[in-house]
């Protein structure tokens, strides 16, 4: 079964380590500016949120690419780009939904997660469990699971506060 | 690569700004951050020079590691010489400013004179520029960081601001960054406004070449292990820093009542678990945050609950506002606590001075040194949490004669107010202490008079010494990177051994000021902690450069050192109560009154405390008037300072 990055923001403290590691891993420098993973924050209200490459099935990324340089590795169920084909027209940059695609200007070329191989660094690093790398299928479940126990725990002020409309 | 940030020297008088690449030689013998910055201090300031005045210098720097892969090497460290003490003025902090000016391709900046209007420095990939923050005066910290981020439309921005404390000159205002990460003392913020300096913008994407990336990110890896696996800073991931508040005040080792009281009861609405409550009904269930790259995340998110700030957001509390808002005043109310926190952050003042400074006007006030007439009718009396927030702003605006009076820091205010009000002033350099009390703790009480800031508890402080650790583990974590067959002893009470706890305390906290890292990730509150033996290589996996451990370790004495010739050329010495190496006689004349059976009753034995600072200047290299010798300036290259070589 192939993994995905899955994000729960909530956990998120806002440190930045997985920018720093996603740059020093991919370009063996610390710069934010070129990791594949950004923390957006509003910092005013201590919101913080990881934003990454949703790997899309139908990808718009790929779809828009003219050169067809962009593909799906269903292995590893990720979207490469092959810069081999690339052509840097910044195209995929444009279609991206949640400007996961980037375009790196120290490195002239766009650069997206590629779950490091199956090993990411982002997840490694991360203490406080803000990111994790998962079986697809388990995402669902453990939603299912926290909306399950706020519903079993509302049901039971409810019985608490108003008893006669559970006798 | 990591060495290659350069030096920016500003001068705000002219407009002239030039930068010049730091070299290797400085790098070894001094690394970074706190380190250098001392270096520049002695070399770029003159003799009595008014800190307040355009010639005082003052340094903004990213320690040698800041934004790579050392843990949490965030911190940005602010130097010059003090307003408040009128020694050497050094504070840091954390948040996301240090790495930032680095990826903008500086590490240093050194800024001299005074601008004619006010102004904010905008460093950008290289580039510096001057401009015009005249509508930026007034504000507060939070809206002066947002301003920018929109008249500059990015942001990323970090900025490095004062409120409207460090405007008026308070001589205790801080520098801050975020929503609370504060250079809280000895008063920086004021430096910056009396060089009409209202913030320091920066924004960097130039990369920091990582020397060995693999064994850059796997010896991250080791050490963030090791430092969660610790206890305390599990402890201070979910509690944060009040927790310690809470664990000493149930022993008796906190103050309350300007150090009437070492213990404050009836506390309940203040202790660790309540802030923990209302972060967690304000904020949700996950409401800790992070500095840049710190697994620890010791400080809460919050929205003040319920009075007249209802709903405002705001991180903390520390440890310092819960005793200076809480403890000290024996205003014993959450709210009250998360109030004041708020308004230090977002007026910039230093939480523990401001504090520490009205419980001592409360106590002047009980005592009838202080009365109504001085106090503008207002009823000082301890436990008037609303007198007390009051206080906070008068301070903060220079409203009224007691709050103008109070700005002054405690010394200058003392010498106005007159009668014995000196002798209630519980302070070291002319800086007040923290919120713990030391009587019954011998090593903690050497550690706060002989910081070289002032009285302070980040500068040496050996918290392990509280936690009873077996002679020979003692020895083992004090052992090391030079060995040391002295007397040591397990026992918090004792004197035994206790100053050289203190001195390796001090270069173990240099070398992280140095670095940029946090004292949380070091030995500080666990004695498993990463030192100069992990630094050797951390440094090495990151910028390439060989030191070993015990180089290190000379970096930090070299540094010390040069700290201690700074303060001695500003006047300090031995005895001295204002400006010394000693205590208020209170430690030494009034005994605990409250706490556990080995901390009622204790006080300092002026005869063991006098041994103590003797041994310590031993171990150092010192004359027993705690001058350098000069065969140890001599072993250290400080023998022909100032020696201009950056």
């Amino acid at each position: 079964m192939a993994k995905v990055l899955m994000i729960n923001y909530e956990k998120c403290t806002g440190c930045r380590l997985c920018e720093l590691v996603c740059s020093v891993m991919h370009e063996g420098v610390s710069n934010p500016s070129r990791s594949r993973i950004k923390i957006m924050k509003w910092e005013s209200e201590g919101l913080y949120i990881p934003m990454s490459c949703q790997q899309c099935e139908d990808a718009p990324c790929m779809n828009v690419c003219p050169v067809k340089a962009i593909s799906r590795d269903e292995k590893l169920n990720r979207v490469m780009v092959d810069y081999n084909v690339c052509i840097g027209c910044r195209m995929c940059v444009t279609a991206c939904p949640f400007g996961a695609m980037s375009f790196d200007s120290i490195g002239k070329k766009v650069v997206k997660c590629d779950l490091c191989d199956g090993d990411p660094q982002c997840v490694r690093f991360c203490e406080a469990g803000a990111l994790e790398y998962v079986d697809a299928d388990r995402v669902s479940v453990f939603k299912k699971k926290d909306a399950a126990q706020k519903l079993s725990v509302a049901q039971k002020e409810a019985a608490v506060l108003q008893p006669q409309m559970f006798s | 690569m990591a060495l290659n940030r350069k030096i920016a020297y500003i001068d705000l008088s002219t407009g002239k700004i030039e930068t010049k690449p730091i070299p290797l030689k400085a790098r070894k013998l001094f690394l970074g951050g706190r380190g250098l910055d001392a270096y520049l201090l002695y070399n770029h300031t003159e003799k009595g020079v008014d800190p307040l005045g355009p010639k005082n210098t003052l340094m903004v720097s990213a320690g040698l590691l800041g934004g790579t892969l050392a843990s949490a090497s965030s911190r940005t460290h602010i130097m010059a010489k003090s307003p408040l003490t009128e020694l050497l003025g050094s504070s840091n902090m954390g948040g996301f400013f240090g790495p930032e000016l680095r990826w903008a391709g500086f590490d240093h900046l050194v800024i001299k004179g005074k601008a004619e209007k006010p102004i904010y420095l905008w460093i950008h990939n290289g580039e510096i520029e001057i401009r015009d923050a005249g509508y930026l005066w007034g504000m507060t910290t939070t809206e002066t960081q947002w301003a920018i981020r929109k008249e500059l439309d990015d942001e990323d921005v970090k900025s490095a601001v004062i409120g409207p404390a460090g405007e008026k000159l308070v001589r205790y205002a801080n520098v801050m960054t975020g929503i609370k990460d504060s250079a809280g003392r000895s008063g920086m913020g004021a430096v910056f406004g009396s060089k009409n300096l209202k913030a320091i913008a920066v924004r960097g994407t130039m990369d920091i070449k990582i020397a060995y990336p693999k064994d850059a990110l796997d010896y991250n890896k080791r050490f963030i292990t090791q430092i969660v696996s610790a206890k305390v800073n599990q402890t201070q991931g979910t509690l944060g820093t009040p927790f310690i508040w809470g664990a000493t005040n149930s022993w008796g080792g906190i103050r309350t009542r300007n150090f009437q009281y070492n213990q404050c009861e009836y506390a309940d609405d203040i202790e660790p678990e309540r802030f923990d409550e209302i972060a967690e009904e304000t904020m949700g269930h996950y409401h800790m945050a992070g500095c840049f790259g710190c697994q620890v995340h010791c400080r809460a998110k919050y929205r003040i609950p319920s009075g007249p700030y209802a709903g405002k957001y705001d991180e903390g509390p520390e440890y310092t506002s819960q005793g200076a808002f809480g403890g000290e005043p024996d205003c014993k109310n959450a709210v009250t606590v998360l109030t004041g926190n708020h308004l230090v952050d977002q007026w910039g003042v230093d939480n523990l001075e401001i504090g520490s400074i009205i419980s001592w006007a409360m106590e002047l006030y009980e005592l009838g040194i202080l009365t109504d007439k001085e106090t503008g009718g207002l009823d000082l009396s301890f436990g008037n949490d609303e007198a007390l927030l009051e206080m906070i702003r008068r301070i903060c605006f220079r409203d009224g004669w007691l709050g103008d009076i109070l700005a002054e820091g405690g010394i200058r205010a003392s010498d106005t107010i007159g009668k014995d009000s000196f002798e209630y002033l519980i302070q070291v350099k002319g800086m007040s202490n923290l919120h713990s009390d030391e009587r019954a703790t011998p090593a903690l009480a050497l550690g706060i008079a002989t910081g070289s800031r002032g009285s302070d508890h980040l500068r040496s402080r050996p918290a392990i010494d509280l936690y009873h650790l077996p002679e020979e583990v003692l020895r083992k974590v004090y052992s090391n990177p030079v060995p040391y067959d002295g007397p040591l002893s397990s026992e918090h009470t004792s004197y035994v051994g206790k100053a050289w706890e203190v001195f390796w305390q001090e270069l173990c906290y240099m070398g992280v000021d140095c670095l940029g890292i946090c004292k949380y990730h070091t030995t500080f509150l666990g004695a498993t902690l990463p030192n100069f033996e992990d630094w050797s290589r951390v440094i090495y996996y990151n910028t390439g450069m060989e030191l070993s451990p015990k180089e290190i370790w000379d970096v930090a004495e070299r540094t010390y050192n040069i700290e201690r010739l700074f303060n001695i050329r500003e006047g300090l010495t031995r005895d001295d109560l204002r400006k010394g190496d000693t205590l208020n006689h209170r430690y030494f004349d009034e005994p605990c009154l409250r706490g556990a059976p080995d901390v009622i009753g204790a006080k300092i034995d002026r005869k063991k405390f006098k041994k103590m600072i003797d041994e310590y200047y031993e171990h150092h290299g010192w004359d027993e008037n705690g001058m350098p010798t000069p065969e140890t300036l001599k072993r250290l290259g400080l023998d022909e300072e100032p020696s201009g070589l950056v």
